[in-house]
């Protein structure tokens, strides 16, 4: 594959980028392994409130004993599932919605556009919160309701490209050798319309992360569930008498983020095609 | 010779925000079973939107067909139902483009894409497309052709490009092939093995050709019969021979002398004056009119009609029509 040899050595460039790629793949391996390595349950209530860091438990207990390195390593994985899922979500229909779109033009650009604007109109994590008050906040719950106020961006993005290709002679020549629409936009147009949305979802993981982590900080988390933005939110009224409790997931929350935003720049150097001719 | 392609009064319009420009208005023609037409004119004479509506692709919107009709192998291409026309694109009328780079998928091998059309149309296997690929690349010349379909067109030249693009073109061993500028983007060296390319392939196939060109090199080494476009409209037709003996209409005289001044060391270029009028704002008259150098005071006033000559000569001029014998 010489594509992707060509891709990652684009991408090694980029010092910052590297380094980002592998604290998050750390962020989630901990994720992944964290809690069979640290079976605790986070919801047990392990011993006395309010134990400081390397104690008994290595980062403390919350406000109702509960261990808060078993709440880090299980928050991360519903974090990060949330965030992944919500992006794929939104960026499925995001893609579909702008494809359709900037291929066909005329009126059904029209009518995807104006609806595509109309979620772009409303504050996004508003309706977001909206969502998840009137649907119970369950993890499916809240991945649709972020995925719902993630998509716009992405079919303004997607339209954009598919116009720029659709008018390319490449796709007339497939017109021309008579092929169907659907396999002019999924197999032709699609590869090459991919790289920009790609750095854009990359981003996109990590607002969907801060946007769970906001909603879990109102109370409207999934109860079931621990997640890093639950964790800040529990911790909020201690704030003066137990700082880190608040403060070791959001570290986390920040270290994430700012890998998948430092990943997602590395993506745009490596995919942008003006910065290719280099 | 039985017609393979009748074009009927075919008029072209594209709505844009300052009026509606008529890039064809008008125009009849028809190719015989393996003749090669050329259609000839400057840019903006409506050539290249002949091309796209024979295969129905002009851009709708802001393009229409506004009339005619456009009959290939009897059937109105125009109102033939969409899986049907797709069933005639790539397979019974095939089409090259200007330029073979932008015609070409970056993200795919040309292997690939020449193989789309086999898959399309022919149903073939996997394994049966790849043979016939390297069959048909073998066919226009390329040299190792096995490795060749695996490159991507990047890594080709550009007179390897082009013969891609024939390649896949001529995939379905099509009855008529429509060349748009098939060698502009190439080399000087690259365009005459790309021209003897298609002549000889068009033998051995006995396809016929519709090549629109502004070159009227190319069209006295490969054409039967010319077609002379002036702002959307046919002002000339005849045999190579005739037409380049004999132009009638001043325009296609103006493009002669203007061609032959290559040949002609030292001579000052002789230019046709003036550009080809704005679709916006056409002339009253004959659309020539204003650059005409034997316009008459009915020139300006009423636009000639066609009217034929001497048999098979059709002329739209009044000066011409004038000199009938």
């Amino acid at each position: 594959m010489s594509f992707l040899r060509a891709f990652w050595l684009r991408f090694r460039n980029n010092r910052a980028a590297v380094g980002g790629a592998a604290v998050l793949a750390l962020v989630v391996l901990l994720a992944l392994i964290g809690p069979f390595i640290y079976p605790t349950d986070p919801f047990d209530m392990v011993g006395r409130p309010f134990m400081a860091p390397f104690g008994r438990y290595p980062l403390g207990t919350d406000v109702a004993g509960r261990d808060i390195l078993a709440g880090i390593l299980h928050g991360g994985r519903v974090s990060l599932l949330i965030g992944v899922m919500a992006t794929l979500a939104a960026t499925v229909v995001g893609v579909t919605v702008g494809a359709l779109a900037g291929y066909y033009g005329g009126r059904i650009d029209d009518v995807l556009m104006r609806s595509t604007e109309f979620f772009l109109t409303i504050p996004s994590f508003v309706l977001a919160v909206v969502l998840v008050a009137i649907f119970s906040p369950t993890v499916v719950n809240i991945t649709i309701a972020i995925a719902v106020v993630s998509w716009p961006s992405v079919a303004r993005l997607a339209r954009g490209e598919f116009i720029t290709h659709r008018d390319r002679d490449y796709v007339l020549g497939c017109r021309a050798i008579g092929m169907p629409d659907w396999e002019i936009i999924v197999l032709q147009i699609l590869p090459n319309a991919l790289p920009p949305v790609i750095v854009v979802a990359s981003l996109m993981v990590a607002t969907a992360i801060l946007t769970e982590s906001g909603l879990s900080f109102l109370g409207l988390g999934d109860p079931n569930v621990v997640s890093w933005g639950y964790m800040i939110g529990v911790a909020r009224t201690v704030l003066r008498v137990a700082w880190w409790m608040a403060a070791i997931p959001g570290a986390m929350i920040l270290l994430t983020v700012l890998a998948i935003n430092l990943v997602g720049e590395g993506l745009n150097d490596a995919l942008n095609p003006r910065l290719k001719q280099r | 010779m039985s017609v393979v392609l009748l074009v009927e009064g075919l008029s072209v319009h594209f709505r844009t925000t300052l009026g509606v420009v008529k890039a064809v208005d008008g125009l009849s023609f028809a190719i015989g079973e393996g003749e090669t037409v050329a259609i000839v004119g400057e840019s903006g004479s409506g050539k290249s939107t002949v091309a796209l509506a024979a295969l129905r692709l002009i851009p709708d919107p802001p393009g229409k067909v506004a009339g005619g009709r456009i009959l290939f192998d009897g059937q109105d291409i125009l109102t033939l139902p969409d899986a049907a026309i797709r069933a005639v694109r790539g397979r019974r009328i095939a089409m090259i483009f200007q330029d073979p780079m932008m015609a070409l998928n970056p993200v795919y091998t040309v292997g690939r894409q020449i193989g789309e059309v086999l898959r399309l149309h022919l149903g073939l296997s996997k394994r049966e497309v790849m043979a016939e690929v390297v069959e048909l690349l073998r066919l226009v010349g390329v040299p190792a052709p096995e490795d060749r379909a695996r490159q991507y067109p990047h890594n080709l030249s550009g007179g390897m490009r082009q013969r891609v693009m024939i390649a896949m073109a001529l995939a379905c061993r099509p009855k008529l092939l429509i060349a748009d500028e098939p060698t502009t983007a190439l080399d000087v060296t690259v365009q005459a093995q790309v021209l003897d390319l298609i002549q000889s392939l068009k033998d051995k196939l006995g396809m016929a050709v519709l090549l629109i060109t502004h070159d009227l090199g190319i069209v006295a080494e490969t054409a039967h019969r010319v077609i002379v476009m002036y702002a959307g409209r046919k002002v000339e037709e005849g045999s190579v021979a005739r037409i380049f003996k004999d132009p009638r209409h001043p325009y296609t005289q103006g493009l002669l002398e203007a061609a032959k001044w290559e040949e002609t060391e030292g001579a000052l270029l002789r230019e046709i004056p003036g550009v080809v009028p704005s679709p916006f704002d056409m002339p009253k008259g004959c659309s020539f009119a204003p650059r005409c150098f034997a316009a008459l005071p009915r020139c300006q006033q009423e636009a000639p009609a066609l009217q034929e000559i001497a048999p098979q000569r059709p002329v739209a001029c009044f000066v011409a029509q004038g000199m009938r014998t």
